[in-house]
């Protein structure tokens, strides 16, 4: 579904991504993990188009190097950036309206997906998205993105700074994102979430990819988690 | 003065509603872009030479229509193929660019239409005065100027809060990055916002026109009041424009129907010799001759006291 190959990316004259190889099938949940500064959240950005790209990314069998990021999303690639940018003086409603595309189907997701599973969502329509918590904004974000019926979504830390009960409820979020057959890319710090529900795993270091293989695999390898991930 | 302070309160609220229509464009065009359009106001002068010309051929009501869409167009393939392109090349270009285009438009009006005031008249319909307060006939066609741009205000903010597009201009102002990234095409909306700031500027034009004077320095006239405007009520703040374009409207018209001196005032407490003889020229000074700076010391001493504007929160 999404095939990267030999990706470099530059912020300014700091070669930021050397090669970045990786894929992602359909249905498929796959994690990126790595210490910080490797280039992870750079290789989602990358590829939507925010960061400038050079090398080959090919979305359902097209490249799509080189496009605009609305052009891009509205291939079906959706982005849930670290930092969230929720629309804070809009309410929680008008949020997820802007997640829907123009003259788009919205098959899989809508509003009644994302208030059956974060009821709290729900009795915040009205309120002004700034309020929320920081949970409800991961919550809301991710949600916001699926509003667009995206094939693949890509999301950078979505359990960064939550309490672990809602790092769990991200957790059943995200697959049951999985069951409706909508890929995920997961960009990660947390092992245990990413050992837990990623299909296959990879490992940053230094802008490029330096393990590729299942949660078990890298159970196994004691080498690469303490070279590459463990502080 | 009862009269005085009615019929200026009237004229004060009306040419605020004008300076708004005009003061809106540039606010959302600035928060969403970051350019302070000094070519703006050459887009109300614009709506009024358009409104001008379809009226000799229509007449008014056409114009009032017509003219609008007309400088939204222009202003809209201006973005488009001109801003767009100087965008790149940071702000200081796209400040040079829109200052360079505001003498560019001058200089075509003045090539069309010529240096002296043309005359737009009022609609016949609308001629006539509409009520009698003491003994001040008050005219038709400035209470429908006063509505109009009413209506186009409540226009704005339905279309703002209530309707998807008005969403996305919403977010994009904020956030653009992440409305492109859910699949909006950011671009159109700048250009589409920024045809729509032009329109409300020609707007504002097309009414003011026939009961102010349709000259080609119209522009040069309005644009520096605009800016105290904008600047005074918070750059890219629509509240704040909105309040400073009331304060300024009513501090005009209120400054130039006030006859009094310092000379008076000293009177008021008994003075009434000069204490300072070299400075006789300031002593009989009117405030109704001071009127005209009167925006730009407010503008001072707004940026001395509060630097952001009245309801500003960006630096400026």
């Amino acid at each position: 579904m999404l095939e990267v190959d030999d990706l470099h990316a530059f912020y300014g004259k700091s070669h930021i991504l050397q090669g970045v190889n990786l894929r992602v099938g359909e249905g498929e949940i796959v994690s990126i993990l790595g210490r910080n500064g490797v280039g992870r959240s750079t290789t989602l950005k990358a590829i939507m188009g925010d960061v400038p790209p050079q090398g080959s990314i090919a979305f359902k069998g097209k490249p799509i190097a080189g496009m605009k990021p609305y052009e891009i999303a509205h291939s079906g690639l959706g982005y849930v950036p670290e930092d969230r940018q929720i629309f804070p003086s809009l309410t929680v409603g008008q949020n997820l309206l802007l997640g829907v595309k123009s003259g788009g189907r919205n098959r899989r997701w809508g509003f009644k997906e994302t208030y059956e599973l974060f009821p709290v969502l729900r009795e915040r329509a009205h309120t002004a998205a700034g309020v929320l918590s920081g949970g409800e904004h991961q919550m809301l974000t991710i949600c916001r993105t699926l509003m667009g019926d995206p094939d693949l979504i890509m999301i950078d830390e979505p359990t960064e700074g939550l309490a672990p009960q809602m790092v769990e409820r991200i957790a059943v979020l995200l697959q049951s994102i999985a069951e409706r057959k909508i890929s995920i890319l997961l960009v990660e710090q947390k092992l245990t979430i990413a050992m837990k529900i990623s299909h296959r795993l990879y490992v940053m270091g230094h802008g490029r990819m330096v393990f590729e293989g299942t949660p078990a695999d890298l159970r196994a390898n004691e080498a690469v988690r303490r070279e590459w991930l463990e502080v | 003065m009862l009269e005085l302070v009615l019929v200026s309160t009237l004229n004060g609220v009306l040419y605020g509603m004008l300076l708004f229509l005009m003061a809106s464009g540039l606010t959302l065009i600035f928060s969403m872009m970051g350019v302070l359009n000094f070519a703006h106001a050459s887009f109300y002068m614009l709506g009024a030479f358009f409104g001008f010309q379809i009226s000799q051929l229509v007449g008014f009501w056409p114009g009032l229509i017509l003219a609008p869409i007309l400088a939204g167009f222009i202003g809209a393939l201006i973005e488009r193929y001109g801003l767009r392109n100087v965008h790149r090349h940071g702000h200081v270009a796209e400040l040079l660019f829109t200052f360079g285009l505001a003498f560019v438009i001058e200089e075509i009006v003045q090539m069309i239409w010529g240096k002296l005031p043309r005359d737009y008249r009022i609609p016949p319909s609308l001629d006539f005065s509409a009520f009698t307060i003491f003994s001040t006939n008050y005219p038709a066609y400035k209470m429908f100027m006063l509505l109009f741009a009413i209506g186009i205000f409540v226009a704005l903010l339905l279309v703002l809060t209530r309707t998807r597009v008005g969403l996305i201009i919403q977010a994009s102002l904020t956030h653009p990055h992440m409305v492109g990234m859910l699949g909006h095409n950011v671009p159109r909306i700048f250009m589409l916002v920024f045809g729509l700031g032009c329109a409300l500027a020609a707007v504002a034009g097309v009414i003011a026109g026939p009961a102010l004077v349709t000259q080609s320095n119209m522009a040069a006239l309005l644009g520096p009041i605009l800016f105290v405007v904008v600047v005074i009520g918070g750059l890219g703040s629509l509240s704040g424009a909105f309040i400073a374009s009331l304060l300024i409207g009513l501090l005009q018209t209120f400054a130039v129907a006030v006859n009094l001196s310092i000379s008076d005032i000293f009177g008021v407490f008994g003075i009434h010799t000069n204490p300072l003889p070299f400075l006789s020229d300031i002593w009989r000074v009117t405030v109704a001759q001071i009127a005209p700076i009167m925006p730009y010391l407010l503008l001072v001493l707004i940026l001395v006291f509060r630097p952001t504007g009245l309801m500003g929160t960006r630096d400026t």
